[in-house]
């Protein structure tokens, strides 16, 4: 038997993946050409950019050149390092936890719908509320060390996590449990192989926001309190007006925060482009 | 003939509503039996209580004499669409009730089947890169993946082109001759029904019964010409008549 008659192709189920995302579409470039232009364009930007604050003489304090940023950045590594490792450690254990805490909660709650519509408020007043605004309180409670901060970014990441994440396992399709269950698949079974994998896409636009929130919420906290941390660089840096340090400690922020997306779109192009 | 599956006085009510009442009739082994009817007749909430998969409100369905209280490893389902699970490609998908099972798979039967089929040579493909012909030929692979001796279809073509359905209507009369696996086949297509079947089954409207129960005695392989016979078209408009309760149809298909 052969295709030789065309079919037309059914409709494709609306894309919720990260790589549906618009965002996705900068990290297409492919031809030699593309990435030519990509680059020019960059080099015109920050070479442009260098050029006008020389030409006006802009003083660093207000924009430092970039030519200034990237010096510094040399210059102070060996002393911005060991703040990186600092604000990676709170962001990856507050991160773990939330993300843990939300993916559970919301393959369990997912289950119980009432149960769900009795939580649901209290998550969304999580989702919106900043959870920088508990960080003097956690501070009073548990002192200038990693646990006030961890505690914060859990608590940004957790809800965000948990509301994506819910959306997912809400995606049922009778029709792929019911072809589960004619084989004689158990709960477990039928979590496990149709409920996890349809929910994955969700969950991981989840994460992917969720870290980016708790990057946030790290920086945030690391500024309101404790002599270390990231957060804690850009204070110190700006009270002695050293900008181009203190740009140059954005401009880490701003790679950690690249490597979060450009992480959880090769997950998402890996593991749940079957949705696009 | 023995009943493979047998349907004693099946009811289904949903709500106030009877979708299905009274409704009984065998299923001889080996054979292709259809069931027809209109919309909204409780074709598929008869073939999903054979699958074990819902229950009936009152009546059962016997599979070798026994009562069905639940999924059983003798029968097999095909979909109205395709169902495949869109994140594993076509031999995941196929193995996929091996998976569940715990069970080894056959693998020189499935290659037969994925042989069988045409769908050798595209094991890797994603669903999505499979046409939707292509699609529920893989699922027909993994519906007989497992030797059921039951096949229910649940309009399995009704998503497809003219042509496409034509094409798979002949793969299931193929399979048909080569397994012998008993098939209820629910379809809205009268013309599908008579080339498919031994007996055709009409469902009345809500609340579902047997309406007219007919054999068809066409020589197999049904060819084009065996299907463009006068006995061919008089069925069809007998059983359109039934559906449709015209009296200008039953007379024409009297004459």
């Amino acid at each position: 038997m052969t295709d030789a008659i065309p079919e037309f192709k059914k409709a494709e189920v609306t894309q919720v993946g990260l790589t549906g995302s618009a965002l996705a579409s900068g990290l297409g470039a492919t031809t030699r050409r593309e990435i030519a232009i990509i680059l020019a364009v960059a080099v015109i930007v920050i070479g442009g950019l260098e050029a006008v604050l020389w030409w006006y003489a802009v003083p660093q304090y207000i924009l430092p050149r970039p030519s200034l940023i990237a010096a510094a950045l040399v210059k102070e590594f060996p002393l911005i390092l060991p703040h990186l490792g600092y604000t990676m450690v709170s962001l990856l254990s507050g991160f773990a936890i939330g993300a843990g805490t939300g993916m559970i909660l919301a393959a369990v709650v997912t289950q119980y719908p009432f149960v769900e519509k009795v939580i649901t408020p209290y998550i969304l007043v999580l989702v919106t509320t900043p959870m920088l605004a508990l960080v003097p309180l956690l501070i009073l409670r548990f002192g200038f060390g990693y646990t006030p901060r961890i505690i914060a970014v859990a608590l940004a990441v957790g809800p965000m996590v948990m509301i994506n994440a819910a959306t997912g396992f809400r995606r049922t399709d009778s029709a792929k449990i019911a072809l589960a269950r004619s084989y004689g698949a158990s709960t477990l079974q039928i979590f496990w192989k149709i409920r996890a994998p349809m929910a994955l896409p969700m969950i991981l636009v989840g994460l992917m926001i969720g870290a980016i929130f708790g990057l946030l919420t790290t920086v945030g906290a690391e500024m309101v309190g404790g002599g270390f941390g990231l957060g804690n660089r850009l204070t110190t840096y700006s009270s002695m007006i050293d900008m181009p340090e203190f740009f140059a400690v954005i401009l880490l922020l701003s790679v950690i925060g690249i490597l979060i997306y450009v992480i959880f779109f090769l997950i998402g192009k890996k593991w749940a482009s079957w949705e696009t | 003939m023995v009943a493979k599956l047998a349907i004693r006085d099946a009811g289904k009510r949903y709500g106030d509503l009877d979708a299905l009442k009274g409704c009984s009739f065998d299923v001889a082994d080996k054979t292709i039996v259809s069931i027809v009817g209109p919309s909204g007749c409780g074709k598929t909430t008869l073939l999903w209580s054979m699958s074990g998969l819902h229950g009936l409100t009152s009546g059962q369905v016997d599979l070798d004499g026994q009562k069905i209280t639940g999924p059983r490893p003798e029968i097999g389902l095909v979909f109205q669409e395709a169902n495949l699970l869109p994140w594993r490609n076509l031999m995941g998908n196929i193995l996929f009730p091996f998976e569940v099972k715990g069970q080894k798979p056959d693998m020189p039967w499935i290659d037969h089947l994925m042989d069988r089929v045409g769908l050798t040579g595209f094991e890797k493909r994603m669903p999505r890169e499979l046409s939707g012909g292509m699609q529920q030929r893989g699922s027909i692979v993994r519906a007989l993946s497992l030797r059921p001796q039951v096949l229910l279809m649940d309009e399995p073509f009704g998503a497809l082109d003219a042509f496409t359905r034509e094409e798979m209507n002949r793969l299931v009369e193929e399979i048909w001759l080569e397994t012998r696996t008993t098939i209820v086949f629910i379809t809205h297509s009268i013309e599908e029904a008579i080339f498919l079947s031994d007996r055709v089954i009409v469902l009345s409207k809500r609340p579902g019964r047997v309406m007219a129960d007919y054999t068809v005695g066409l020589p197999r392989p049904r060819s084009l010409e065996v299907m463009a016979s006068r006995e061919v078209f008089d069925l069809m408009n007998q059983i359109k008549a039934d559906i449709y309760g015209m009296s200008s149809m039953r007379s024409k298909a009297a004459e």
